[in-house]
């Protein structure tokens, strides 16, 4: 807890307050299938013009940290910035491999998943200290007060790292953006499909503010 | 059967976050169901799902958790007010921390004003607390 204060100090020093951040390290953190690996898909076609993550409706998909290194951004001002994206795995309480066998995987596949998601899992919440700003991807069909939710949003407050949740699956009809704002009345909240790319210049006007 | 452990927040005052988190893990690897005083602190719930992850093998898959505490259910200004001194004099022995082995825990839901822990069907139904 000394260290992370000493760390934030340290931060806050070398940076320099009359400069504009340019280039920043944007984690995309949330629980499982929240859809990050679409979201960052999403960003990296729409300003790349190419994917970085495969996406898979079985859980754990993203399995290691994936970077993204140069995505620039402009919005309707014309400003820019630009920003390394750092696609991470699905941060979860348990792992069990007989939850892939029931999605046809063979017992060696689905053992060695659950192998490299706990790994996922470890790196994710190690990589927490290394972002400037985070985009929690939530899915707006599931109950809002996942512990793990509440756990990843309160490390980063912890760590004084800017929070924007982007409220995922709008496009689905069990979808509540409303009730994410309930849970979380202190941060700002986009609702997108990063599927369908529904909303998603509202989220980008919002990097905009989550970088400032 | 299912076996609830409850541990006094005096049990964890003391001890560094390491060793308050794998006393609570290992109580839970008995295949118990933790309700312990007070709360971790947010790292220490980082903490214990790293350790947790570390843990998982054919056995043990696992953990579910859920925090109760003033801030998760919804408040008046003065209630806010209140909790705000609670916070000041008690720290971290507000609330309440609930932490399941997930052979055993399905899943806990918050409502926010309800919990609801559901059990794997090879232990006996479902069991339903309300706050």
């Amino acid at each position: 807890m000394v260290t992370q204060f000493w760390k934030n100090i340290l931060k806050k020093i070398s940076s320099n307050p009359f400069s504009k951040k340019s280039h920043i390290k944007l984690g995309l953190y949330g629980p499982p299938n929240g859809g990050k690996s679409t979201l960052a898909n999403r960003i990296c076609l729409d300003w790349l013009g190419e994917e970085m993550s495969t996406v898979s409706h079985i859980a754990h998909e993203t399995r290691e940290i994936n970077i993204k290194e140069q995505v620039s951004i402009k919005n309707k001002k014309g400003r820019e910035l630009t920003f390394s994206l750092v696609d991470t795995p699905g941060i979860a309480t348990r792992i069990d491999y007989e939850e892939f066998l029931k999605k046809g995987m063979k017992k060696t596949e689905a053992k060695k998943r659950a192998k490299e998601a706990t790994k996922g899992v470890i790196d994710a919440i190690k990589w927490l200290d290394n972002m400037d700003s985070v985009v929690v991807v939530l899915d707006a069909t599931k109950d809002p007060y996942s512990q793990v939710n509440i756990t990843i949003i309160g490390n980063l407050q912890a760590r004084n790292i800017p929070v924007l949740i982007a409220a995922n699956k709008v496009d689905l009809k069990k979808s509540s953006v409303e009730a994410m704002k309930a849970a979380f009345p202190q941060y700002e909240i986009v609702g997108i499909s990063a599927k369908y790319g529904k909303n998603i210049e509202d989220f980008y006007e919002q990097l905009f503010k989550l970088a400032k | 059967m299912v076996t609830f452990h409850f541990v006094p927040y005096q049990d964890i005052e003391n001890l560094g976050s390491a060793k308050r988190v794998n006393k609570l893990l290992n109580i839970v690897k008995e295949d118990k169901i933790v309700i312990m005083e007070g709360r971790l602190r947010k790292e220490e719930e980082a903490d214990l799902i790293e350790i947790t992850m570390e843990e998982i093998n054919a056995k043990f898959h696992g953990i579910e958790l859920s925090v109760i505490s003033p801030e998760t259910y919804s408040q008046n200004a003065v209630q806010k007010i209140k909790g705000v001194f609670a916070n000041v004099l008690l720290g971290d022995r507000i609330g309440f921390t609930i932490i399941g082995p997930a052979s055993v825990v399905k899943k806990i839901e918050r409502n926010p004003d309800k919990i609801e822990m559901f059990m794997k069907e090879s232990v006996n139904g479902k069991k339903k607390k309300r706050r």
